[in-house]
């Protein structure tokens, strides 16, 4: 593997990995927020399904997401299978029940003391929510770190929709299962220290908004 | 001030974010433009070879067509096939290849070379089988001397697995029963890709069957492990080439499906594939 095909499949890892992790955290932590903050009926419900969904074997959801995408699937017309797009659509599958999960259980954790003085100050619903979001924000930013590590470190899923396919769908951890199978364990090792390295500098930057808070 | 300042930074870390998003976005989708492609989907063992590495920028040159390969096990190939998700294939499994074709799923089909599977064991060959080359009698010997050796498969209906079942048939094997529990202490169905069979046949100082190109490949760390049986006409791997049907599957790029098809089976590239070597050792015998 030379040099410019390295730096492609790590590119592409981060691409498909943080947008995958920003599209599934713009639903999952306001709807984990919701769950954490509010009381309604079937809430159980919902928090088994999310909480059982963090075991969702990545190989079967690659499969359905497959299945839906084939041209002979119901989404077929749209020609997203062996695309970027379609490995989004998967690791988005397979990080939104863990960022929605994770949120919902640091969110109920500070609502209460944070809702109620929150609302002795005058708060309005919506800045409530914020404050509270805010509270919470080590257990939410470190949902949503979880969420790009399972994204990032994924392979099964991404291998059937992507197809590992060399300069247009191969990342980090394919190149690695590819390179691995062939005997080329340097070449393997030397693509999981990238991998970890791109997940450090992602970390490092999440962990300075856990720190310092977000202003909105 | 200060809450503006971090308000700037807020700001600031956004388009930071913004422009990783569109640098890695824009750099790694240079290739996913309006030119014509073609979606081959082949095997593991084929696309580990390195083969397609090397003669298929021939075609992608020659034809201006961006050739995207899918390495997958035999069985996905076909079903990819069948559901129209690929143009062409390039397989080795001839009876289901056949079959195939005769569905109605692929025009035709042409052999396009073969390379030959190898009985692998270790040195020390407790089972004695060094030298032979005949499949039946091979595994014959193996099984007599189950008490003290041990057989890796790849377990994964693989094309090499397919063939390890013909061979264990075609010695007078019933092979629902080497594969039952009771003879899961010698016979070890691991369900992985070649290399890692290999591997763990290595570690286990066992027996496998495999294709000659992944042993030679991997030969560097599998240094246990010796050619004990080659030669005999049932361990010949054929590959073949099929173009999807564009009757069944309107939307697959059949012009350049059928241009590959005949560009393989051209004397240039079949002389090319002959002379394709890893380690010195040549790996396919073209017989288009």
């Amino acid at each position: 593997m030379i040099n410019s095909e390295i730096l492609h499949v790590t590119l592409l890892s981060i691409f498909v990995s943080v947008s995958a992790t920003l599209l599934a955290s713009s639903m999952a932590v306001p709807l984990g927020t919701i769950m954490g903050l509010r009381k309604f009926r079937g809430r159980e419900v919902i928090r088994t399904v999310t909480y059982t969904l963090y075991g969702f074997p990545p190989v079967v959801a690659g499969l359905l997401i497959y299945l839906l995408l084939s041209r002979q699937g119901p989404l077929g017309s749209l020609n997203l299978l062996f695309t970027p797009a379609a490995m989004i659509i998967a690791q988005m599958v397979l990080v939104f029940p863990i960022i929605t999960g994770l949120t919902m259980s640091s969110v109920s954790e500070v609502a209460k003391d944070a809702k109620e003085t929150a609302l002795t100050l005058g708060a309005n619903r919506w800045q409530t929510a914020k404050t509270v979001l805010n509270e919470a924000r080590i257990g939410v930013i470190s949902a949503i770190m979880v969420g790009f590590g399972r994204a990032i470190a994924e392979v099964g899923a991404v291998i059937i929709v992507g197809g590992n396919i060399k300069w247009h769908t191969r990342v980090l951890t394919t190149a690695i299962v590819l390179e691995t199978r062939r005997g080329n364990f340097e070449y393997a090792l030397a693509l999981g220290v990238i991998l970890l390295s791109v997940a450090l500098l992602v970390f490092f930057v999440l962990k300075r908004y856990q720190d310092k808070g977000v202003k909105m | 001030m200060i809450s503006k300042l971090k308000k700037n930074r807020t700001k600031l870390n956004v388009i930071a974010l913004t422009f990783v998003l569109l640098v890695t976005g824009v750099t790694t989708s240079g290739c996913i433009d309006s030119e014509d492609e073609l979606m081959l989907a082949t095997t593991t063992s084929t696309y580990d070879s390195g083969l397609l590495d090397e003669i298929v920028p021939h075609f992608e040159e020659e034809y201006d067509v961006n050739v995207k390969i899918t390495a997958v096990g035999t069985g996905q190939a076909l079903e990819l096939g069948k559901r129209g998700d690929a143009d062409v294939l390039l397989v080795h499994a001839p009876d289901l290849e056949e079959e195939f074709v005769k569905d109605g799923y692929g025009e035709y089909r042409y052999e396009v070379m073969f390379n030959e599977f190898v009985i692998v064991g270790p040195e020390e060959d407790r089972a004695n089988i060094h030298g032979l080359n005949d499949t039946d009698e091979a595994f014959d010997r193996i099984y007599d001397n189950r008490s003290s050796i041990t057989f890796c498969s790849r377990g994964d209906d693989s094309g090499t697995h397919v063939k390890e079942i013909e061979l264990w048939e075609s010695a007078g094997f019933d092979y629902d029963d080497i594969e039952s529990q009771e003879h899961a202490d010698w016979y070890k169905s691991l369900g992985q890709g070649m290399g890692d069979t290999l591997r763990d046949a290595d570690e286990m100082e066992a027996y496998t069957l495999t294709d000659e190109g992944t042993y030679i490949s991997m030969q560097d760390e599998i240094n246990s492990l010796d050619i004990h049986v080659r030669g005999d006409e049932a361990l010949f791997n054929q590959y073949g080439v099929i173009p999807v049907n564009s009757t069944m599957h309107p939307e697959v790029n059949h012009e350049h499906a059928e241009e590959f098809a005949e560009w393989i089976i051209s004397e240039e590239i079949q002389e090319m594939i002959g002379n394709y070597t890893i380690e010195g050792e040549e790996l396919f015998t073209p017989n288009a």
